[in-house]
């Protein structure tokens, strides 16, 4: 009787995959500390340190460059703490919890305004500027290369919260021009509650959680073991899932397409810039997400809107407002996003249960 | 008749999609996990009415209170799909907001009765149907039962918990739609059956203020929303004596006896009226309280026959949740407003609380009572009163 599940969230998280769970099994046999000089703390130190090769190797740096955290919030938090900071106002919360007010616009499609950028730049020069390498609730990818660029003319470090990109796009970390660049495991098939910070060789930050002298002084704290190792097995895989872009970005121009052609009043936004081929933000103007979202998901269909409170309640995006949508269609957007294991079947489960809420609401 | 399953439908249980208001608390979890257990297709849904840090003043707090996630908790354990739905801003237009102006027209309002007429019935109504639900379901003490001219609203089983009052201004409409599982049961049997079903809030208190005032500080919200309402004024005796000075009309309800800082009379005086445009609160001994005819304004009728016409309807009736039914006749005025005559004259008559008519256990509708009840002449309704009693 239950429809099977279409799960389209994988811009929230992506489903664990075998590989990273074999990886993380296997540590449960371990009892060594991996600070520990003894042979069981040999063993654990020995998966951790093949996980920060396979994450170095995901984002073409050296394995020193990797500093382990217990997610992009933390890392961001690591990078960022010392401040002042700017940022794009469609950064992600944990990038906006350490950045200035006054945040720089974006245009119409979510693309930084670099011009804006350049003139707050020159007048209040920060330390830090943060720029995401692709928004999570649009896809829409930003110029991180130019505004480190513009950064380093001011002598600021440039910041990347990159979570959205390893699987999707090729993330070269030196090509990026970045100084720090923040990643997530569970993205892209790997455990949630891990992540990293990639630094740029010779720059220092001071550990935001301190005592021991885990990750070279820059995070303290027994290493999450298996949640590391698990990150290294889905970083392996992430590497060659760049084959299977193609086709999911197929599978959503294919929704989108269907979308055009029966629900004319819809809008999907940034449709027209570059964008991750996994992502899909749709606008039904007059049906709230709240109402989307539980019809979609009493059908078994899982997507996402906005930015969800620990409550449950969704509020009006700011990526959205930022991007000039009013506040009521911003209340109307919903993110569909696809990954691997993403199927034509799955696009017909969100139709069928989607197309009735938008034909009733233009009738 | 039979062929109807419990909630009335004629389809089984696992075809009846009910959507269940679920505050956090142990009666709407109770109602919930029954509807669960007898196989229905439920859905949890918790209405977000306001900011609980914003309103305790500890702004760092989270938007959702602890009842969301002690309702979340409880859809987790029954296994339905649970939904935070936001009213914050029309529970803030229609109850807050009304709530405060309540006050400052110097009434004493009943939120509760304002938020089941509005958020509840008017908004999470529409959630359910655009959720394809066949009925909402709540955890209110009050029965629907089946008449010959449709679902009837009766008082609870349960006379220390009925809910009826505050649920007054119910349209049939509405009730044609809502389902009140509870309303059969007493509450230690609510109780035991939330402990049965593995309700954990099964132990939890019962909630007992105004659901935004936490505090119980209601005064100050209303200060914070209208400060006119902290305006001072006059303590004044009905006889014009000035007995002393106040800190705003906010802080009076008629009938209070108690706070009134004053003294030395021989009887215990009382709030006989409260004059919000002079700021004055009217003083007086018991015998000035004592009211026998009140206007009506936003009355809702539920009986089976036609709404009182302005010859008269004979009906018991509560002018507050706690009082004891008393006998009167509701003249109509068409347009939603009434006039009531009183068999007896009653004591502290309240504006702004609701008046609410019964025939027996069900409940026949009711209205607001306006302000200005004993300045109203009475003696032409008093004449018809008489005659419609003859």
């Amino acid at each position: 009787m239950t429809a099977p599940v279409a799960y389209l969230d994988y811009n929230a998280s992506a489903p664990l995959l075998p590989e990273a769970a074999a990886a993380m099994t296997a540590t449960f046999a371990l009892a060594g500390n991996p600070s520990s000089v003894h042979r069981a703390g040999r063993a654990a130190r020995a998966v951790i340190e093949d996980a920060r090769e396979a994450v170095a190797a995901l984002v073409k740096v050296t394995p020193a460059q990797v500093v382990f955290t217990s997610g992009a919030t933390e890392a961001n938090g690591l990078a960022l703490a010392a401040g002042p900071v700017t940022a794009a106002a469609v950064e992600h919360p944990s990038v906006l919890a350490w950045a200035e007010a006054a945040t720089i616009p974006v245009d119409a499609d979510g693309i930084v305004d670099l011009p804006a950028l350049e003139n707050r730049l020159r007048e209040f020069p920060p330390a830090v500027v943060a720029l995401m390498l692709a928004n999570n609730e649009t896809g829409v990818l930003q110029p991180v290369t130019d505004a480190a660029g513009l950064a380093h003319g001011v002598g600021a470090r440039l910041h990347c919260d990159a979570v959205q990109g390893p699987g999707r796009v090729l993330v070269n970390f030196q090509a990026l021009g970045a100084d720090t660049m923040s990643l997530s495991a569970h993205k892209f098939g790997g455990p949630k509650g891990v992540g990293a910070l990639i630094l740029r060789p010779g720059l220092e930050l001071s550990a935001l959680v301190k005592g021991g002298g885990q990750e070279r002084r820059r995070r303290a704290g027994t290493e999450n073991l298996a949640g590391i190792a698990g990150f290294g097995a889905a970083a392996k895989i992430a590497v060659t899932a760049l084959d299977n872009a193609h086709r999911i970005a197929a599978l959503r121009d294919v929704l989108e397409a269907r979308i055009a052609d029966q629900v004319p009043q819809a809008r999907v936004l940034g449709q027209g810039v570059a964008r991750l081929g996994n992502t899909s933000c749709i606008v039904l103007p007059g049906v709230p997400a709240e109402t989307q979202l539980m019809r979609l998901d009493l059908a078994n269909v899982q997507v996402s809107a906005g930015s969800a409170c620990s409550s449950g309640k969704i509020a009006a995006s700011h990526v959205l407002t930022a991007m000039g949508a009013s506040e009521a269609d911003a209340k109307c957007a919903i993110r569909v996003s696809f990954g691997p294991g993403s199927t034509v079947a799955d696009i017909d489960a969100f139709f069928s249960a989607w197309l009735p809420l938008a034909l009733t609401a233009a009738a | 008749m039979s062929d109807l399953n419990s909630m009335g439908f004629a389809k089984p249980p696992s075809a009846t999609r009910i959507v269940v208001a679920m505050s956090g608390g142990v009666d709407s979890s109770v109602a919930a996990a029954m509807l669960a257990r007898d196989g229905y297709d439920v859905v949890g849904l918790t209405m977000q009415l306001y900011d609980v840090g914003a309103a305790t003043a500890k702004s760092k707090t989270c938007c959702a209170g602890q009842d969301i996630y002690d309702a979340r908790r409880v859809a987790d354990r029954i296994g339905m799909p649970h939904y935070v739905v936001d009213y914050e801003t029309t529970f803030k237009a229609d109850v807050i907001d009304r709530f405060a102006d309540s006050y400052v027209r110097g009434e004493t309002p009943v939120p509760c009765i304002m938020c089941n007429q509005t958020v509840k019935f008017r908004d999470l109504f529409k959630a359910a149907k655009d959720l394809g639900a066949d009925a909402l379901a709540t955890g209110h003490y009050v029965q629907r039962l089946m008449g010959s001219q449709g679902p009837e609203l009766h008082r609870a089983v349960d006379p220390a918990r009925d809910q009826s009052y505050f649920l007054f201004a119910t349209t049939r409409a509405q009730l044609e739609f809502v389902r009140f599982p509870l309303g059969g049961l007493e509450k230690p049997a609510v109780r035991a059956l939330g402990e049965e079903l593995g309700v954990h809030v099964a132990a939890k208190p019962d909630s007992q203020d105004i659901c935004f005032v936490p505090d119980g500080r209601y005064a100050e919200t209303v200060k914070r929303l209208r400060p006119e309402a902290a305006r001072k004024g006059d303590l004044v005796h009905v006889d014009g004596r000035k007995m002393g000075a106040h800190d705003g009309v906010i802080h009076f309800t008629v009938g209070q006896r108690k706070g009134l800082g004053v003294g030395g009379e021989a009887e215990p005086l009382y709030v006989v009226r409260i004059e919000p445009e002079t700021a004055r609160v009217v003083v007086g001994p018991k015998a000035a309280l004592l009211e026998r005819g009140f206007a009506l304004h936003g009355v809702n009728w539920l009986g089976d026959d036609a709404a009182p016409s302005g010859d008269g309807r004979h009906v018991i009736m509560k002018l507050r949740n706690t009082h004891t039914p008393i006998a009167g006749t509701v003249f109509g005025e068409g347009a939603g407003a009434a006039r009531v005559v009183l068999d007896q004259p009653e004591a502290a008559v309240t504006p702004g609380q609701a008046c609410v008519f019964y025939e027996g256990a069900r409940v026949l509708g009711g209205g607001w009572i306006a302000r200005g009840g004993a300045s109203q002449p009475v003696s032409l309704n008093l004449k018809r009163s008489a005659a419609a009693n003859a």
